[in-house]
C-alpha cells in the first residue's frame, strides 16, 4: 500500500483501526471498516451512523464492484468519509468521485494537483449521482 | 435526428483533451502499455496483428451525411482509402496510427462524432433496428430511447469497469432487424390493448462462445421508468457477475447460473430503491428527443408507381428496396457486398457519394445495418432509378439483400488478433461461388455468416448457415452449422459435423443448397426446411 492519502474533505482523518469486513461482527464498537469486492455494502447500513470511515479496496483498477459499493453507502445516506485504497489510478478518478468517494489511497502516488484536474475532467454529467451534480437533462429543462 | 447541443458536444470535446492527453503520456512513457491499454479501449483504439485499429461509434446506427463525408475523409488521410462497416453499425479502420488516433478523434469531433465506449468492460454503443423510423410495421420509433441510452451509458461513473463488455439492442417492430435477444438487454418498445406505450425488457442474451437466447425479464416497463430499470440490471450484474473466468463474465451467464426468477427478482428490489433517487430524466427530455426524430416533409403527393421497364433496375428494387410507411417512399439498401468483395468494405469515394445520396434523396439521413450494409431510410420511389444509376456507377448495386451474396463475415485473421481462421477470402470464395444472382434469388433469403473465431463478431451462431472458423493443429478449419435465426423467430444454429477446409466448406453449403432446392415445399426458406426436415438428411447430403 502506498501511504499519500488524499483526501477532499475538511474534517480529521480517522484515527480509529480498520477493521475486516469479515471481522466486523466481533468488533461491535468499530468505526473504520475495510470492504473487499466481495463484500456486501448493504450489510454496512445497519451500521452507518456509527461509521466515520469506509476504505473500499480495489485490488486492480479493472475491478468495478467498488464503484457500486460506493454508490450504495452514499444513496442510503452514508456521510463519514469513504476512502478508494489501491490499485487507484489517475484515469479513474473522475469516476470514482462521481460515486461518492472523497479520499484516495492509491499504491502509485498522485498528487492532489491530479486528483483535482481529474474530478474537473468533465464540465457537465449526463447522469444524475451522488455526487450531486445536476445531471445535463436537469440543465436542459430547469 | 437528432442534433447535438452544446451539452452533448462539450461531452465529445472533452474527450478528445482527455485523450490526446493520454496519448501523449503514452507516447513519452509516461503511461506503460498496461496502463495505457484499458484507456485506448475506452477510445475504441485496439492493437490488432499489423496497426492499430479505431472503431468510431455511430450511434444506434443513424448518421447524416455530413457524418459520412468525414467518415470518408478520415479513411483516405488516416487509413488507406476505405473503412469497414461492423456488425455493430459502427465503422472500423485497421490501418491507423497511435499519433494519429487523437487527430481523428478531433476531426470526428467537428461533426459530433467519437469513438466512447466502442471497446472496454462498459457499456458500449447501443444499437436499434436499422429501420428505425421508417419501417411500415413500426409500432413506435426506438431512437428516441436509443438516444436517452446513448446519454445516460455515456461515462456512466458505476459501470465503466463491468465484469465484461455491455451489449444494449433496442426495436420498436414485430420484426427483428437488431438480433435483439442476442444482446446483453435487448428491448422492445410494445403498445398495450389501451395504446399505451411500453417496454418489454430481455436480459441475458449472447453470441460467444457461450450463445444465448434473452429471457423477457420485464414484459412491460412504463417508459419514463427506463433509465431506473437498466440501472438496477447493471448494478445486480456488477455487484454479482462473474469476474473469475472471463469466459464466464458476461451477464447471460449471471443469469443462467441464478436463474432468470432470481435475476428478476434482484432486479425489481435494486429498481425498487433506485426509484427512489430521481435518477430518471423527466418526460420533458424525452419529448425533446422526439420531437428531433419526428417524420421528415414526406411529399404527400409522391407517387408509388414507377417505370420498372429495366430488368436490372427492376431486380434491384425488387430485393433491395423495402415498403416505407409513407406512400410513394422506399427504403434502400445499400449492398456493400459486391461479388467477391470484403463484407462491409467501402472506399473512401464510396462513402462520399452514400453520403451526398443521403444529402440529395434522403432527408440526409443514413443507416448502418449490423448485417454491414448501409440503408437511406427515405427515399422518394419516383428517385430510385436515379439513385440506382449512381450506385451501380460505384460498384454499389448488387441486388443480393439477405441473399446468400449478403454475407456477414468479421475481419478474421486478416486484422483482428483474436481471430483462429480468415474470414474475409472465405466470404470472398463463397460469394464467387453464387456469384449468378438468379440462383441467389431461387434460393432465397439465407443469411450466412461467418466468424473467424468463437467471439462470434460474425454472428454465426444466428445465420441460417454460419460458419465458425478454428485453429486445428495449426491448420484453418471451418465449422458448418445450420438452423440459427436473429429474428423474431430467434434460434441458435448448430454445428452439422466436422470441420472442412475453405474449398470443403463451400462444397459443402453448395450441397447443402442443393439439399434445399430438391426439398423444399412452397415457399420455404432454407432455415424452414431445414427446420422441418431437420439435420439428418444434411449429414447425409455432405459427408455421406
Amino acid at each position: 500500500m502506498g501511504d499519500t492519502l488524499i483526501r477532499l474533505r475538511e474534517d480529521a482523518a480517522s484515527t480509529a483501526p480498520v477493521i475486516a469486513f469479515a471481522d466486523l461482527t466481533g468488533a461491535s464498537n468499530a468505526s473504520a471498516v475495510r470492504l473487499s469486492p466481495g463484500d456486501d455494502a448493504r450489510a454496512l447500513l445497519p451500521l452507518l451512523d456509527r461509521l466515520e470511515l469506509i476504505e473500499v479496496v480495489f485490488p486492480g483498477f479493472n475491478d468495478g464492484r467498488g464503484y457500486s459499493a460506493a454508490a450504495i453507502l452514499r444513496e442510503y445516506g452514508y456521510a463519514g468519509e469513504l476512502r478508494a485504497v489501491g490499485d487507484v489510478l489517475i484515469d479513474q478518478l473522475s469516476h470514482y468521485h462521481r460515486v461518492g468517494f472523497d479520499a484516495f489511497l492509491p499504491d502509485q502516488p498522485i498528487t492532489r494537483a491530479q486528483v483535482d484536474k481529474a474530478i474537473r475532467t468533465w464540465p457537465e454529467v449526463y447522469q444524475r449521482t451522488v455526487d450531486g451534480r445536476p445531471a445535463i437533462w436537469a440543465l436542459r429543462h430547469g | 435526428m437528432y442534433q447535438y447541443d452544446t451539452y452533448d458536444q462539450a461531452m465529445v470535446d472533452s474527450r478528445v483533451s482527455e485523450f490526446t492527453d493520454q496519448v501523449a503520456r503514452r507516447l513519452s512513457g509516461a503511461l506503460t502499455e498496461d496502463q495505457f491499454k484499458p484507456l485506448r479501449l475506452k477510445n475504441g483504439l485496439y492493437l490488432q496483428l499489423h496497426a492499430y485499429m479505431l472503431r468510431v461509434a455511430i450511434p444506434y446506427g443513424t448518421l447524416d451525411s455530413r457524418q459520412m463525408r468525414m467518415l470518408g475523409d478520415i479513411a483516405d488521410r488516416y487509413d488507406r482509402g476505405y473503412g469497414h462497416f461492423t456488425t455493430r453499425q459502427n465503422i472500423q479502420y485497421n490501418w491507423i496510427k497511435l499519433e494519429d488516433a487523437p487527430a481523428i478523434l478531433a476531426d470526428l469531433a467537428t461533426v459530433g462524432m467519437h469513438a466512447i465506449q466502442t471497446s472496454g468492460n462498459c457499456i458500449r454503443n447501443t444499437t436499434a433496428d436499422h429501420f428505425a423510423g421508417a419501417a411500415a410495421d413500426e409500432v413506435a420509433d426506438p431512437r428516441p430511447y436509443a438516444e436517452l441510452l446513448r446519454q445516460w451509458s455515456t461515462f456512466h461513473p458505476e459501470f465503466d469497469y463491468l465484469p465484461r463488455k455491455f451489449k444494449v439492442a433496442i426495436i420498436g417492430s414485430e420484426t427483428d432487424r437488431a438480433a435483439m435477444k442476442l444482446h446483453d438487454i435487448g428491448i422492445q418498445v410494445v403498445r398495450n390493448q389501451a395504446g399505451e406505450t411500453g417496454l418489454r425488457v430481455h436480459v441475458g442474451g449472447g453470441m460467444g462462445r457461450t450463445p444465448m437466447i434473452a429471457p423477457v425479464i420485464r414484459d412491460w416497463l412504463p417508459p419514463l421508468q427506463m433509465i431506473s430499470y437498466l440501472e438496477a440490471c447493471l448494478r445486480v450484474y456488477n455487484r454479482h457477475g462473474r469476474r473469475d473466468n472471463k469466459y464466464k463474465a458476461r451477464i447471460k451467464i449471471l443469469v443462467h447460473e441464478i436463474g432468470a426468477d432470481e435475476y428478476r427478482r434482484q432486479v425489481e428490489e435494486e429498481f425498487a430503491h433506485i426509484l427512489t433517487l430521481g435518477l430518471e430524466p423527466p418526460p420533458a427530455e424525452l419529448e425533446r428527443i422526439k420531437a428531433q426524430f419526428a417524420d421528415p416533409a414526406f411529399d404527400p403527393a409522391a407517387p408509388q408507381a414507377i417505370d420498372l421497364s429495366d430488368p436490372d433496375f427492376a431486380l434491384w428494387v425488387d430485393q433491395n428496396v423495402h415498403a416505407h410507411k409513407a406512400p410513394g417512399y422506399g427504403i434502400v439498401t445499400i449492398s456493400l457486398k459486391p461479388t467477391g468483395g470484403i463484407p462491409g468494405d467501402a472506399s473512401a469515394d464510396q462513402i462520399r457519394l452514400i453520403a451526398d445520396l443521403a444529402r440529395d434523396h434522403s432527408f440526409d439521413e443514413l443507416r448502418v445495418t449490423h448485417a454491414q450494409n448501409v440503408v437511406l431510410p427515405h427515399v422518394k420511389r419516383s428517385d430510385l432509378h436515379a439513385i440506382w444509376q449512381k450506385l451501380d456507377a460505384a460498384g454499389l448495386a448488387t441486388p443480393n439483400l439477405d441473399l446468400i451474396g449478403d454475407i456477414i463475415a468479421c475481419p478474421g485473421l486478416d486484422y483482428c488478433s483474436l481471430a483462429n481462421a480468415r474470414s474475409i477470402p472465405l466470404a470472398q470464395k463463397i460469394s464467387q461461388r453464387f456469384a449468378d444472382i438468379g440462383r441467389q434469388r431461387e434460393l432465397g433469403e439465407l443469411k450466412l455468416k461467418i466468424s473467424g473465431c468463437i467471439n462470434a463478431c460474425g454472428h454465426h451462431h444466428a445465420g441460417h448457415i454460419g460458419v465458425l472458423g478454428v485453429d486445428r493443429k495449426g491448420l484453418e478449419n471451418y465449422q458448418l452449422l445450420f438452423g440459427g435465426s436473429e429474428g423474431a423467430d430467434t434460434s441458435l444454429g448448430a454445428i452439422i459435423g466436422p470441420g472442412f477446409t475453405e474449398d470443403g466448406l463451400v462444397d459443402a453449403i453448395e450441397t447443402a443448397t442443393n439439399l434445399y432446392l430438391a426439398q423444399r415445399t412452397g415457399d420455404e426458406r432454407f432455415l424452414d426446411t431445414f427446420r422441418r426436415i431437420g439435420s439428418a438428411p444434411f449429414k447425409e447430403a455432405i459427408y455421406g
